[in-house]
């Protein structure tokens, strides 16, 4: 049974498509958590909301780009909303309440979705055609961009940390939140802002997977447990370890189908889950600190 | 007794504040003050609430009784962030310089404020750089890795890029060597002749009684004394009953 | 307990049994087998808060062991002829129990979040397993089989009917809370909510945290896989739907909802759930989540003690 070196090229490719838009949402997930400690477990359903407001907006306006502009800064107001009137009064108590209550707040994203959207399953058509030559496949353009544009996103938020001011104030208060607080940063406008933003990229990578796979009120749950899994494997709170774990775990199940069906492939992430629990818990990919 | 200038109001006055840590009651009625431009000392032994009452005027903590009051005006209920951008900094116990942060990021958390312009920045950069020279030299370098004498240059030239009225200043000394320790004199002394007031805890009596003007002596959560250094300096026993040296 | 406050207690226990006992009788079908699978549920639910309420640790994963314990009953229950009840029983909880090792091995070394995300995800490995490895489980078909006999060698043989299967889970599940009460309140309880408490403290005492931590998961293992062995008699099928994260999520619900930390909340938790679920259904059909989950969100923010807490503070007034 032997692989061809066309399909291993062509996985490849897969791998880092996907890898790339796990990493943004991943990264979402690990920015939140770094800077306030909360596991937002609603982030998928930010994910999937985003895909459907894609959707709508694409219907009503034709525009892949503008749709895309439009979920992410949607999803960014409601989880603004949603940190306001959930996380924020929470924030002092144990760290469980706020598992529970986005566990809560995904079961009623994900219903009220179904309810207004129904079962079937949403198509978002690629944003422009075109394939590029592969051996004797046309891999698809699109694919690619998506690809690029998911680290653009994220290499661009990489570059706002580290030279902004704003860069700084998000840092500063995830180093250490009381003296940021006594340094004058505005820290409840901070960590409004960060959840805002993580919750944006969730979105955002709604849209851009969305002409790859079927819109519905499920996918968020899929892309939630991978996000885990590599925001453990990447290193709590370490944005460059999400985006190498989130490659590296998306590369391997690529691979992995090749040789057993997707619905098995992801028992490799778990696997990689459980080695690192065992050997690296704080994360394989974490930098060492200076 | 209140501030040595009394004409004027003082600048922080701490009105009989009570605090508790769950269920533990560790300010009994607390009360100082300070006026502008002061250096004043808090002296006494290991956990009869110095710090806390350093936090309580930063507003980290909020006493259950009692007020604190800036500027005239009560502090409760403003967060820590508002009344740092009013001109009270804080500079904690063990430095806390953020250490993922260069030392020059260090510094902007306090420079990033609005209404100031780009000139002034510069200007109290340079000023900051000229003082702390070894700052200088390390301005890219990580906060974390810094020694601890430079954490805690770092710590109050952090400090003073908020153009402070008051700095509150918790042990400096502490966990330094015993030559850093005329160094932390001199920036006392140069944050005095900036007409910032100061209002310094520590555990270490001789820079006390040399750097401050007036000296409260805490005890288990209460102000017991409250004297001109110089009265102090001429009285040892005092000094011997409350902290033991 | 002082003398009165033990006398009131035990009363009211005796009085619920009495009305559990009594319920087949006067129940249409419909409603009896509710209860009866309200009893299972709230068994799950106590096993559940054996970790959450006492130990302070939140598992997501408890339908891994769940389901294990029902593939495991499964398991006795078709390869073993003629079926044996009891041989189901020691199965299930074998399998639970594997199971419940194999998680606090990989997890008990994490602390909070960690802990709850990675058993989340282990319920999740388990599920993709049962789902995909169709020769041995049937995929996602599941497993059907009948129910063996109530039967003890030597002393009786009874068949199971409906009733008989209420008042059997009745007396596993009212053994079960007597059993877990007993393991609360004994010195090995105490060091499970010291942990909850102040787990450096614990530690710093002498305690080998990590192993109260790995015993408290298994127990809550071995009690969740028990309720799987009762739902499979129940219902004669095995099915990975159980086995996936929604039934997770929905123990903590019941747990969060009736008060964590209690025993008999997490049961009211469950009946309260299940109940509101079906007069929900009644009026916005398969979306009750919507109204169900703003419910719950509301409880974890303004009722953290859930139903049982708020009930006691207002009957304390």
């Amino acid at each position: 049974m032997g692989v061809s070196f066309a399909q291993l090229v062509i996985q490849t490719l897969n791998g880092i498509v996907s890898g790339m838009i796990l990493a943004l949402v991943a990264s979402g997930l690990t920015l939140i958590f770094g800077i306030m400690d909360v596991v937002n477990f609603a982030h998928g359903e930010f994910l999937m909301l985003g895909a459907y407001i894609g959707v709508l907006t694409f219907a009503v306006t034709g525009s892949f780009w503008f749709s895309l502009i439009v979920a992410s800064a949607a999803i960014a107001v409601f989880g603004a909303l949603v940190y306001l009137t959930t996380l924020r009064p929470l924030l002092g108590r144990d760290p469980l309440t706020t598992i529970l209550a986005t566990f809560g707040l995904s079961l009623v994203l994900q219903n009220y979705a179904l309810w207004q959207f129904g079962p079937v399953a949403r198509k978002l058509p690629e944003p422009f055609g075109g394939a590029i030559e592969l051996f004797y496949l046309d891999y698809p353009l699109y694919r690619l961009m998506i690809a690029a544009l998911s680290g653009a996103i994220i290499g661009g938020f990489w570059l706002f940390l580290k030279f902004g001011k704003w860069g700084i104030w998000i840092r500063a208060t995830t180093q250490d939140r009381v003296m940021a607080q006594a340094m004058g940063i505005p820290v409840p406008w901070v960590l409004m802002g960060v959840f805002a933003i993580g919750s944006a990229m969730a979105g955002a990578s709604g849209v851009l997977f969305a002409p790859m796979v079927g819109v519905d009120h499920a996918m968020g749950f899929d892309w939630i447990l991978r996000a885990f899994i590599v925001v453990v494997v990447g290193g709590m709170g370490s944005l460059g370890g999400s985006v190498a774990a989130a490659i590296f775990i998306s590369l391997l199940e690529a691979y992995a189908s090749l040789w057993v069906s997707p619905a098995q492939a992801v028992i490799v992430s778990f696997v990689v889950l459980i080695l690192t629990l065992l050997f690296r818990p704080t994360g394989l990919f974490v930098p060492t600190r200076r | 007794m209140s501030a040595a200038n009394g004409a004027t109001e003082p600048l922080v006055q701490v009105a009989d504040i009570h605090t508790f840590y769950g269920k533990s009651h560790i300010l009994h009625g607390v009360s100082l003050d300070v006026g502008r431009g002061e250096v004043v000392g808090l002296l006494g032994r290991n956990g009869v609430g110095k710090s806390t009452t350093l936090k309580a005027i930063a507003g980290l903590v909020q006493p259950s009784r009692g007020r604190v009051l800036f500027e005239g005006r009560p502090i409760a209920g403003i967060p820590s962030h508002k009344l740092a951008r009013l001109g009270i900094a804080y500079v904690p116990e063990d430095r806390r310089v953020f250490p993922q942060l260069s030392v020059i990021e260090n510094l902007r958390t306090g420079l990033d404020r609005a209404g100031v312009t780009k000139a002034r920045k510069q200007q109290l950069l340079d000023k900051v750089y000229n003082f702390f020279p070894r700052l200088a030299e390390r301005r890219n370098q990580a906060g974390g890795t810094l020694s601890g004498g430079e954490q805690q240059m770092l710590a109050i030239a952090r400090a003073m890029m908020l153009e402070p009225k008051i700095v509150l200043l918790d042990e400096p000394t502490e966990g330094l060597m015993p030559r850093m320790v005329s160094q932390i004199r001199e920036i006392i002394e140069v944050l005095r002749k900036e007409g910032i007031a100061v209002l310094l805890v520590e555990q270490n009596v001789p820079l006390t009684l040399d750097a401050v003007e007036r000296i409260y002596i805490l005890e288990k959560g209460v102000v017991r004394h409250h004297a001109p250094s110089a009265e102090l300096r001429a009285d040892a026993a005092v000094i011997h009953q409350y902290l033991g040296v | 307990m002082n003398r009165h406050h033990a006398l009131f207690y035990w009363s009211g226990f005796a009085v619920v049994i009495a009305l559990l006992v009594v319920a087949p009788f006067v129940l249409p079908e419909f409603w009896r087998r509710f209860l009866t699978e309200m009893l299972i549920w709230g068994l799950l639910a106590m096993s559940s808060d054996l970790l959450i309420g006492y130990t302070g640790m939140v598992s997501f994963g408890h339908s891994a062991f769940f389901g294990l314990g029902m593939y495991g009953a499964a398991a006795a229950l078709l390869l073993v002829a003629p079926p044996n009840l009891w041989l189901a029983l020691l199965f299930g909880l074998i399998a639970a129990a594997a199971v419940a090792g194999f998680v606090a091995y990989f997890s008990t070394r994490l602390r909070d979040i960690y802990f709850a995300i990675t058993t989340l995800i282990f319920s999740q490995i388990f599920y993709v397993v049962i789902f995909t490895w169709t020769s041995l489980t049937g995929g996602e078909n599941g497993l059907t089989f009948t129910r063996p006999r109530l039967a003890v060698p030597g002393l009786f043989s009874v068949a199971f009917t409906p009733r008989v299967l209420h008042w059997f889970v009745l007396a596993v599940v009212a053994a079960s809370y007597l059993l877990l009460r007993r393991i609360t309140q004994s010195p090995f309880g105490m060091v499970l909510q010291s942990i909850r408490e102040n787990e450096a403290r614990t530690r710093a005492i002498g305690y080998p945290v990590e192993r109260y931590k790995i015993m408290a998961v298994m127990l809550s293992g071995l009690f969740a896989g028990l309720a799987g062995v009762l739902y499979a008699l129940q219902n004669e099928y095995a099915a990975p739907d159980f086995v996936f994260f929604v039934v997770s999520g929905e123990v903590v619900i019941y747990n969060v909802i009736g008060g964590i930390g209690t025993l008999v909340g997490p049961i009211l938790g469950a009946a309260f759930f299940l109940l509101l679920r079906e007069v929900l259904s009644r009026f916005f059909t398969e979306f009750y989540l919507i109204p169900l989950g703003v419910i719950f969100v509301a409880i974890v923010m303004f009722m953290p003690q859930g139903l049982l807490g708020f009930a006691r503070r207002w009957l304390n007034r």
